[in-house]
């Protein structure tokens, strides 16, 4: 794999901004950028699943789509790697529109369903998909060993897939997308269904790609994932990107200098939840929560509650974090 | 508790068109079928095509002739039909024997020189030219009813004849007769004569009287399949063989179902596998695989039934190559037309019983009504059937496969195209 982290990696900017560097010509620019998506958009009958989007992915860097079902990650993911024709936009990996064979060869995809062959082995499901991306003798053999170990599975190199463990499987199901050494990997939730070890693994196998200096599109609904393993997060909702950045930076415009009070009441719900809507806050699995602009403000709103008749069972200040964020902006309506 | 276990199972039973299908569309497909060929109407039953050769040219040949013409069950043709209104020559012995051979027809038959000097044989035709019956084996009915209508023609279509005959064993045997009674007796065969010149009047056919070893003298022999071992087995061979490559195919054909279902479908698109490049490799498995199933069942015949199968292999390869082609392209049409694999089961049985069943796979072609015959044409079953059959039983040259080989790779493109536009809804969104 073409080792890339040095040009950029980890170097959180603007989408439409990209970084400072020599003058050159547009073309050369163009196939410097390992992902470039420009106003896609896609209607599925009447519902407009991708509505304009644009961003840039750089080299090195693993970019978060964050997302409520039915945002539009899928759609984008899948016109990506060219299983959804956009109705307008452009898409082009190191300078080649997508679904080109050039795109197809730079792209990774790792699905969230396990899309490998339950009655082949590992070994046999990693050659499969290695030939079916243009890989052959020793090139291929090699590709297969490194995906073995890289994704933990040199033991389990004979076992057919039918009969891995939950974690395996994904392990595996991630392998298979990046058998011909792609430099540029989508994840659809890669992390979905499998135990703390097995994702701890997945985070390894990731750092490892990095370190490879794949650049990375990462979608999750787990948000100390994005947290973790993202440079810039990109939030969706409704076919659009509402928010995009750093963490820190998403916080920051989200909240400011805010912090978020936690806090959890006896008594009769119904009085509970009058007295949190009269004082702007929401109610979260039976917590109380509120943004409030200075930390000193807190004994006050603890003051209000107990001449309420509220009583105070724990509470605890925090900085919003990704969550906060992502509920700020996308709501806390079900979407499915 | 068991009425609701009894509300749940007719709710969902309701709600799965697939099995709904199978437990009331198949059963009365079916049984139209089998009503149709065993239990139909009798003015839709097939006639048995013979193909006939007067050597003679007697009046008793003649008369005999006009009974079997008048036979209802039975179409009797002299010469070839001809594409140009130009009447080809008269059947021989020789292009009719040849044309059995062929398949044009199940029987033929001869009327030799000298049929006419002696055609009754009270005990054998010691005297006469016996009429010779040439068959196909594998079509054990026709020349059974041939053999049997042929007496019943001599009795009711010849009568002068007979009467004649009875009267030279009278005078040979008992006395002669006197003056009067010979002129008597030869006014009578005149008036036979003269009403058997007469045209048949509608619906005067003479009535059935039974039929079996007769007063004609017939030497039965079959041109086709005389040799054979086994007579049937090549064709129950390639009939089951067929039907049962049908089943496999549209088997094999829904892995395409459960890649999509799986995602591994959309996995393998976004590498550098087309649609097309996918559904060709499909095609080439799945003709293989059904190539396999065909060579494992005519080896099986060959080691247990005695198969003369190691005599026919260019022509065994050629149809075993073209029909596994043409299942392998219908199976996979089927899978790319359903949407889940219980649909595939469901439409592939009802789809494939019922090719079977008007192809000729549970039952020879020729017992069935004309109509049904000819829509066993539109089934691969049928043209692969009588490939095999032109190769295992009436011995022709790869050459002679040309039609079958024809239809069954024309049904395999068609189809694959067919399949190939319906899958473009996996190929993109």
């Amino acid at each position: 794999m073409r080792d890339l982290s040095a040009e950029g990696q980890g170097n959180p900017m603007n989408v439409t901004s990209m970084p400072e560097a020599p003058p050159q010509s547009t073309s050369s620019l163009l196939e410097s950028i390992p992902l470039e998506v420009v106003s896609l958009a896609k209607v599925f009958g009447q519902v407009q699943a991708v509505d304009g989007i644009s961003l840039t992915l750089r080299s090195g860097e693993c970019l978060g789509l964050l997302g409520p079902n039915g945002a539009g990650k899928s759609t984008l993911i899948r016109s990506i790697v060219g299983r959804v024709i956009p109705d307008a936009g452009r898409i082009s990996v190191f300078g080649s529109p997508a679904n080109t064979s050039q795109a197809r060869t730079a792209l990774g995809w790792v699905p969230q369903e396990l899309a490998v062959y339950p009655r082949l082995t590992c070994r046999e499901n990693l050659a499969a998909f290695g030939r079916y991306h243009g890989l052959s003798g020793g090139k291929l053999a090699e590709s297969v060993a490194w995906c073995l170990g890289w994704a933990a599975l040199e033991d389990r190199a004979d076992e057919l897939a039918k009969n891995l463990s939950g974690g395996m499987k994904r392990r595996l199901n991630m392998a298979a997308g990046i058998i011909h050494r792609p430099r540029v990997v989508l994840m659809d939730e890669p992390t979905v269904g499998v135990d703390p070890q097995s994702r701890n693994r997945i985070f390894e196998m990731i750092g490892a790609l990095r370190g490879e200096g794949a650049a990375i599109i990462y979608t999750t609904h787990y948000m100390e994932e994005a947290e973790r393993l993202c440079d810039r997060v990109a939030i969706i909702d409704h076919g659009h990107i509402i928010a995009e950045g750093a963490t820190e930076a998403l916080i920051h415009d989200a909240f400011a200098q805010r912090s978020q009070v936690v806090a959890h009441f006896a008594g009769d719900p119904g009085v509970v939840s009058a007295w949190v809507e009269q004082h702007a806050g929401r109610l979260l699995d039976g917590a109380a929560l509120f943004t409030i602009e200075d930390s000193t403000l807190i004994a006050g709103l603890l003051d209000d509650a107990a001449r309420s008749g509220l009583k105070l069972l724990d509470v605890t200040l925090r900085r919003p974090n990704l969550e906060s964020v992502f509920l700020h902006l996308t709501g806390r309506e079900l979407r499915d | 508790m068991i009425t609701s276990i009894v509300r749940t199972a007719i709710v969902s039973l309701r709600r799965d068109r697939a099995a709904l299908a199978l437990s009331f569309v198949l059963p009365i497909v079916f049984f139209s079928i089998f009503a149709a060929i065993f239990g139909g109407r009798h003015d839709s039953t097939s006639k048995i095509n013979v193909i006939l050769v007067d050597e003679d040219h007697s009046r008793a040949s003649a008369d005999l002739l006009r009974g079997l013409q008048r036979e209802g069950s039975l179409a009797i043709r002299t010469r070839p039909s001809s594409k140009t209104k130009e009447p080809l020559p008269e059947y021989t012995a020789a292009t009719a024997e040849a044309a059995v051979q062929a398949g044009d027809a199940p029987v033929a038959v001869i009327i030799p020189h000298g049929f006419g000097d002696n055609p009754i044989s009270f005990g054998g035709n010691q005297n006469g030219a016996a009429i010779q019956l040439l068959n196909d084996s594998s079509d054990m009915i026709a020349p059974q009813m041939v053999a049997g209508l042929l007496q019943e023609a001599g009795m009711t279509s010849m009568p002068e004849v007979m009467a004649e005959k009875g009267m030279k064993y009278t005078d040979q045997y008992i006395g002669g007769f006197t003056p009067a009674q010979r002129k008597q007796m030869n006014d009578n065969l005149e008036k036979l004569r003269q009403r058997e010149d007469q045209p048949a009047a509608a619906g005067s056919k003479p009535t059935k009287t039974g039929s079996g070893s007769g007063p004609i003298a017939v030497k039965a022999r079959a041109v086709v399949g005389q040799n054979k071992r086994n007579p049937m087995i090549s064709f129950y061979a390639a009939a089951i063989g067929v039907m049962f490559l049908l089943f496999t195919a549209s088997g094999s054909a829904g892995a395409l179902l459960d890649e999509a279902e799986s995602g591994t479908l959309d996995r393998v698109l976004s590498s550098r596998v087309t649609m097309t490049t996918l559904m060709m490799g499909k095609l080439s498995f799945n003709t293989l695989l059904a190539f396999t199933q065909l060579v494992v069942m005519f080896l099986w015949a060959w080691a247990v039934f005695k198969l003369d199968l190691f005599t026919h292999i260019p022509g065994f390869v050629v149809m075993g190559l073209c029909t596994a082609f043409a299942v392998a392209a219908f199976g996979m049409l089927l899978a790319s037309l359903c949407r889940t694999r219980a649909q595939l089961g469901s439409l592939s049985t009802i789809l494939i019983l019922t090719m079977s069943a008007v192809g000729g796979s549970m039952f020879p072609r020729y017992l069935m009504p004309e109509a049904m015959q000819k829509a066993g044409l539109w089934t691969i079953n049928a043209w692969a059937i009588d490939g095999f059959t032109k190769v295992f039983w009436r011995d022709l040259p790869v050459q002679e496969l040309w039609q079958q080989v024809s239809v069954l790779l024309a049904v395999g493109i068609v189809l694959f195209v067919i399949a190939r536009r319906v899958a473009r809804r996996w190929e993109f969104a």
